[in-house]
């Protein structure tokens, strides 16, 4: 007999996504769906419960569905449709602490993945260059997404404990990007502009959305010969971006603003509603964050498809190019190498002045 | 420059306004511009109808005085800011050219054909290439086509900037005489340990570039930085390109385990920021976590001492509120500063010497060793004490603070 996965939070496209994928698994049998608002996109032939996972009637799903693997897919950082940071807070920590519950009284349940993320570790000077799957963080998240993410992998460290037959998982992804995701980040990325913390060049790293999808369904099934699929895992593409070369890439002008004055751009973009400008991310793109995927290739035996660079490729091809494509960019500069270059007059001396000068500002 | 140089001191003024030079290709980065110095200069004066290029010109020739390899290329760099005073003046000569056309074209031809004689002469037969990579150096930053690794380093703005920014304050201002940096390893891994001084960390960005300069595989000193590097901004994002990182257990161990040659001072703030009465007088080594950190990487530990970094900013008393007030480990009053302000904060052109000791294995020790408290405190006073002998030895040889 095949499995039957329940997965929350399947009104997000991503997830959605995950569904249709899971369905073509062979040894699924049935997924249930679960979110409090009807999805907008096609769940394939999974079932769709309209259920808030923070009310006990989760726990009769469970049971009733014969439910045997639990994705958490619902601990996310923006509100979907109405409701401030306040009703997203309680949906990430109540709602976990129900489903946990739930799961809890369900002898059936074998396997529980959820989803964090690596901002769980926070973004402070004072740290590592490199965060590993034990590395505590010097400064907690002080709110926001980041603090629900430790909340909930606390309560799901608590239910490990309490459950030991139970394997669990928890993946801490890095920022997901792609062609497809809406995630703060791509928001932030998607601005004619780039608003970026003066005298900081954080240093980012990305996952694919096809490799998130790709993890998780690894994470969902029996692990391979030689793999250990249970415990807690960063997954993140290989190598690190920084901003400013993110920036380059994409094509747009990066504006440079002050430390204090960042929170002032920030709430003047939120209210304007163009991005969701948080203080957990500031932090990011002050000091940013890079992860060891070590343990990710090694015992989870998954190697992302795409690197971090060629994440964010993909992720830029699929967007309008910026007011500077680095297209027209390597044009012009040709160009002054051929103007100069066939005289060949000044172009040493200058292109070396030119040269410090875009440094200077990167 | 592997030998001990005296070069007077007067003679920095006339060279001060030296370009930094681009380092071009992976040989040794002096040898290619060269092809005489003394060449150079006289082609940028030929070149040349006066102005700001003759000028430029003639600080070439007082660095060809000089005589030996380096002042060679002291002539070219300085040949070079010449040719670009007549790229000024060709361009200058275009743009006027409407009242007197022919006259002005016929000038600007001339000036022309001059260059074009004079720049291959200038910067060697390679000049397009040279031109070339600095195009395609400018188009890799401005599109971000470049990598740097998980600490952010960027390999190649610190070999065509960061480096060259700082190798006039080498090679011209402290003058950084560098012995046994052979010491240091080809490959693997390897731990540099230095004694802290000068207020400014200077000794540790002077390393970096006797490492990078001198050390015949070419290697980068990956400096472990205090915390406070990393708060500040600008100097955060400069450190971390520059391959520095943050100083703790974690990031030394990552840096061994690739083969990095990481460099460490244990004094960290006691040893910056001592009054100038203790200078060269080791402050306590910290806990001697670093031996640990290398006894696990099997990696070597190299003594390294540099002399002349101590006296770069004499401190006579330390503002401790100002510190306070400010947020700093310690807030420097020397003879010179606060009091002259930004002038003050000039550093004392000293005559340094960084030598880098023998190499201690740690690769003979089982594992369990890098717990064992009494082996640690025996290996940190080992270096602590070569770097101390290795320093009082120094100043013995050495003729005066500043020649």
């Amino acid at each position: 007999m095949g499995r039957t996965v329940l997965v929350t939070g399947v009104a997000r496209p991503l997830v959605g996504r995950l569904v249709r994928r899971l369905l073509r698994e062979p040894d699924v049998d049935r997924v249930v769906g679960v979110d409090s608002r009807a999805p907008e996109h096609r769940l394939g032939g999974a079932e769709f419960v309209p259920a808030d996972i923070r009310h006990p009637v989760l726990a009769r799903i469970l049971v009733e569905h014969g439910i045997d693997t639990v994705m958490h897919m619902d601990v996310t950082g923006t509100p979907l449709a109405r409701g401030g940071r306040a009703a997203v807070k309680e949906n990430n920590v109540i709602g976990s602490m129900q489903l946990l519950g739930a799961c809890q009284q369900a002898p059936r349940v074998r396997r529980l993945v959820v989803k964090s993320t690596t901002s769980v570790y926070g973004s402070a000077p004072r740290d590592p260059a490199v965060f590993t799957e034990s590395t505590p963080p010097k400064a907690l998240p002080s709110g926001g997404f980041a603090k629900d993410a430790v909340e909930v992998e606390g309560y799901v460290r608590g239910f490990a404990r309490r459950r030991p037959d139970v394997a669990v998982c928890v993946l801490r992804f890095a920022n997901i990007l792609g062609p497809r995701v809406d995630t703060p980040l791509a928001e932030y990325l998607a601005l004619p502009a780039l608003p970026t913390v003066l005298g900081y060049d954080p240093r980012l790293q990305f996952v694919h959305e096809d490799d998130v999808l790709d993890v998780l369904l690894l994470a969902a099934g029996e692990p391979r010969r030689g793999t250990i699929n249970s415990g807690t895992f960063n997954i993140a593409g290989e190598g690190v971006l920084l901003l400013s070369q993110a920036a380059r890439r994409l094509g747009r002008p990066t504006v440079p603003v002050p430390l204090p004055a960042v929170t002032w751009v920030g709430s003047a973009l939120r209210s304007a509603g163009m991005t969701d400008f948080s203080p957990e991310q500031i932090r990011l793109l002050t000091h940013g964050r890079v992860v060891e995927t070590t343990q990710m290739r090694e015992l989870l035996g998954f190697t992302p498809e795409y690197s971090t660079v060629e994440t964010f490729a993909d992720f830029a091809a699929g967007r309008a190019a910026g007011l500077l494509p680095p297209r027209e960019v390597r044009r012009a500069v040709d160009a002054v190498g051929e103007l100069l270059g066939l005289p060949g007059a000044r172009t040493p001396v200058q292109a070396d002045g030119v040269a410090k000068e875009s440094v200077h500002d990167g | 420059m592997a030998d001990a140089k005296v070069i007077p001191f007067d003679d920095d003024r006339s060279r001060g306004g030296g370009k930094p030079r681009r380092r071009s290709g992976a040989g040794r980065p002096r040898r290619p511009d060269g092809g005489g110095g003394a060449a150079g200069a006289e082609a940028a004066l030929s070149a040349l109808p006066g102005g700001q290029g003759s000028a430029a010109g003639e600080s070439g020739g007082d660095g060809a005085d000089d005589g030996a390899g380096e002042s060679g290329a002291d002539g070219g760099g300085a040949g070079r800011t010449g040719a670009a005073g007549a790229a000024d003046g060709a361009a200058s000569g275009g743009r006027t050219a409407p009242p007197g056309a022919e006259a002005a074209e016929a000038v600007a031809a001339a000036l022309q054909n001059a260059l074009m004689d004079a720049l291959p002469r200038l910067l060697g037969g390679g000049w397009e290439r040279k031109a070339t990579d600095a195009l395609s150096f400018l188009r890799r930053r401005l599109t971000g086509d470049y990598e740097v690794d998980e600490f952010g380093f960027d390999a190649e703005l610190t070999d065509q900037v960061l480096v060259p920014l700082f190798r006039p304050v080498f090679e011209k201002y402290f003058r950084v005489t560098v012995k046994g940096v052979e010491n240091i390893p080809d490959t693997g891994g390897a731990l540099v340990v230095c004694n802290h001084s000068g207020v400014v960390p200077w000794d540790g960005l002077m390393a970096q570039v006797a490492v990078h300069d001198h050390h015949p595989a070419d290697r980068h000193l990956r400096l472990l930085a205090a915390d406070l590097v990393f708060m500040l901004p600008f100097v955060n994002q400069l450190a971390r390109k520059g391959g520095h990182t943050l100083a703790c257990a974690d990031d030394a161990a990552r840096l061994l385990a690739r083969g990095e040659v990481v460099g460490v001072m244990p004094e960290g703030f006691k040893g910056i920021g001592k009054p100038f009465a203790d200078r060269y007088k080791l402050q306590r080594f910290g806990r001697g976590g670093f031996v640990s950190t290398a006894l696990r990487a099997g990696a070597p530990i190299v003594p390294c001492s540099i002399v002349g970094a101590e006296e770069i900013y004499p401190m006579i008393g330390n503002a401790k509120t100002v510190a306070r007030l400010l947020g700093l480990p310690y807030f420097p009053v020397t003879p010179t500063f606060p009091w002259l302000g930004a002038l003050g904060a000039v550093p004392l052109p000293t005559k340094w010497t960084i030598e880098f000791g023998e190499p201690i294995p740690t690769d003979g020790y089982p594992p369990e060793a890098a717990d064992d408290p009494m082996l640690m405190f025996n290996l940190t006073d080992q270096v602590r004490e070569t770097i101390q002998h290795t320093l009082y030895k120094l100043l013995v040889e050495r003729r005066s603070v500043f020649f």
